[in-house]
């Protein structure tokens, strides 16, 4: 077998006790699963809360009440994460995952909170908690998912948002989330790469590093069946 | 001195009959909700008014309420005033005191209302079973509603707080309270409170106990279910539940131990809590188009593999209904930390608003699944189906199908 083909992908599921509010460790699964259908071994790697952060294709951050998202970037801050990021380690957040990724955040009331600075995003609180689904246009398609934040974020002007907000709010009720080379996250929580099969294939494909064959699953009907009851 | 039951009072209490009474003659619902809002509009300390002279006792917390309740109104004996129409927000609490003048009262109570409840209705005694991840859309965060139950608790004097030891967040809420007896029951789902909710730092699970390096811990218990039989402050009971399930002991524990508090024979309410075999339609044998099938009622994360592990692996046909209307959360994310892969062997049928969400969990678990999209040809057995199915997806079944 050529050595391409032996490639094992490794994604390291980040503090899935403090940062997997909303069922957020599906995208481990929907990752892995996608992978391994095309033939690629792969192997989730569940990263708790006293554990070194391991080297990884792709870290997973997903959503976390205030307490837990606190000490998560707390943890995050004194372990190698950043530094494994800035050597170009690619993750994909969600929800509380993004606001910890950016420079500051709020956390039980208006406390600034430090996050790890790997964005120039910074998240206040809101004005009303948005609890609702999401729909965001990303590369001319519809990301489908559920928001459920406090928070606000605005991004300096030199960051790319993941997407336009056309249903909910995302960000600040025009922009979702933010795309670096190496750091791409949505307020849509949860298992959203399972209810956007597309999308979980991009984000696998910046993982592998390479073009994806399609791959048919019961998830094309999903997406198909909430894009067509979110159009309505 | 307290102020007496008053005419506006009275007039608002008849009012509540007539309207239920207006509503089931109607066929709109069923009949507590309506007529508990006109109520509380009419007279907004009804609540506190109705439960004056009486024997309140309060049980909360996400998985366990309508059972545990159930468990007690049966273990008390004679006629008990009880909400076991499942509406536990404040227009049907109203509602189920009006309905009935027994002394004896158990109320179960939406987990976000409990403090208004409580201070309304100055109970004797309130079980709090467990805290978990349940519709996170509406009811926002775990630790919220466990730091507004330690508030109440704090301050509420004399009440009996009946509580799971097992439960970090349940422990929390309850630690500041005059009297607590602490209840060791079996508790498997602890995903929500892996940091300390006081001091945020990871808490170490071992040997049936957890522990804080702030010092918060497990509580010395009072009830224990560890080695059977059962022991309820001192009394051994033989526990021997027709209803199935670990987390069904933890409710006859907690059902018991709180009768204990209101003065009932122990012995006695073993025997009733021992013989029941239903709640509210859940866990009762049901047909359906010549199926025979067993309706289960689970509703979030801990609830689902709870059930889960009441399955035989027998490799049968198991169906599963999922809806996300407003009663069940609008999100079903939750599906994800369900731990669906003890289903592989069997064949799971996909039913409800979200089946198709269902089918993909199912997929990426590995599991054999079947789409409904026609009910008319699913295939018969001869064994009973359990029917695993979320709230509204739930009453829906309950509904379709007739008693065995």
């Amino acid at each position: 077998m050529a050595s391409e083909d032996q490639t094992v992908l490794t994604i390291a599921l980040i503090y899935p006790e403090l940062l997997g509010t909303y069922g957020d460790g599906g995208n481990a699964l929907v990752l892995a699963e996608r992978a391994r259908r095309r033939g690629f071994e792969s192997e989730v790697i569940n990263v708790g809360i006293g554990d070194e952060v391991p080297d990884a294709a792709i870290y997973l951050l997903g959503g976390g009440e205030d307490g837990p998202q606190r000490l998560g970037a707390d943890l995050l801050r004194a372990s190698s994460f950043a530094a494994r990021v800035r050597d170009g380690n690619f993750v994909f957040a969600v929800c509380a995952g993004l606001q910890l990724l950016g420079t500051t955040f709020c956390v039980e009331g208006d406390d600034e909170y430090e996050g790890l600075g790997l964005v120039e995003a910074t998240t206040t609180r809101g004005e009303a908690r948005s609890v609702g689904e999401l729909v965001v246009r990303v590369d001319g398609r519809a990301l489908v998912g559920f928001e459920n934040h406090g928070g606000r974020t605005l991004l300096r002007d030199d960051v790319e948002a993941l997407g336009a907000v056309e249903l909910g709010r995302g960000n600040d009720g025009v922009a979702d989330g933010f795309r670096t080379p190496d750091v791409w996250a949505t307020y849509a929580h949860g298992p959203v790469l399972a209810m956007n099969p597309w999308f979980a294939d991009k984000v696998l494909g910046r993982a592998l590093g390479r073009e994806l064959a399609p791959l048919v699953t019961i998830a094309d009907q999903l997406y198909d069946e909430r894009v067509a009851a979110l159009a309505r | 001195m307290p102020r007496e039951t008053s005419f506006r009072d009275d007039v608002a209490k008849g009012a509540v009959r007539t309207v239920n009474l207006l509503s089931r003659l109607s066929a709109r619902g069923s009949g507590t909700v309506i007529g508990g809002r006109v109520g509380l509009t009419i007279a907004p300390d009804l609540l506190a008014n109705l439960a004056r002279h009486r024997d309140v006792v309060l049980v909360s917390g996400t998985n366990g309420k309508t059972t545990t309740t159930a468990m007690i109104a049966t273990g008390w004996g004679g006629t008990v005033t009880t909400n076991d129409t499942g509406s536990n927000m404040p227009e049907g609490l109203v509602a189920a005191l009006a309905s009935s003048k027994s002394r004896s009262v158990v109320l179960e109570v939406d987990e976000a209302w409990l403090s208004d409840v409580a201070r309304a209705t100055t109970p004797k005694v309130i079980a709090l079973l467990n805290l978990s991840r349940d519709q996170l859309d509406r009811a926002n965060e775990v630790r919220q509603i466990a730091e507004r139950w330690r508030a109440l608790l704090a301050d509420l004097g004399d009440v009996m707080v009946v509580a799971n030891a097992n439960d970090p967040l349940v422990v929390y809420a309850a630690e500041l309270a005059a009297n607590v007896a602490w209840c060791d029951v079996p508790t498997p789902w602890t995903t929500d409170a892996v940091s300390c909710p006081r001091c945020t730092k990871p808490l170490d699970f071992a040997n049936g106990s957890w522990a804080s390096e702030c010092g918060f811990a497990k509580p010395q218990v009072l009830v224990t279910t560890d080695a059977a039989p059962l022991v309820v402050r001192g009394t051994a009971l033989d526990l021997d539940l027709q209803l199935p399930g670990a987390f069904n002991e933890a409710n006859a524990a907690m059902a018991l131990t709180a009768l204990s508090y209101v003065g009932v024979d122990l012995q006695g309410a073993l025997e009733r809590v021992n013989a029941l075999s239903s709640v509210a339609g859940r866990f009762s044998l049901r047909k359906w188009r010549g199926h025979r099938l067993r309706l289960l009622l689970a509703k979030n994360p801990a609830g689902f593999s709870s059930m889960l592990l009441t399955l035989k692996s027998d490799g049968t046909d198991v169906w599963v209904a999922i809806n996300a209307r407003l009663a069940d959360g609008r999100d079903p994310s939750w599906l994800y930390d369900v731990p669906f892969e003890l289903l592989r062997g069997h064949r799971v049928f996909c039913f409800g608003d979200r089946r198709l969400d269902l089918a993909t969990r199912l997929d990426y678990a590995d599991v054999e699944y079947v789409v409904v999209t026609d009910e008319s040809t699913l295939p018969a057995s001869k064994d009973v189906t359990s029917v695993l199915a979320n709230y509204t997806a739930f009453q829906e079944w309950r509904a379709r199908t007739k008693p065995c």
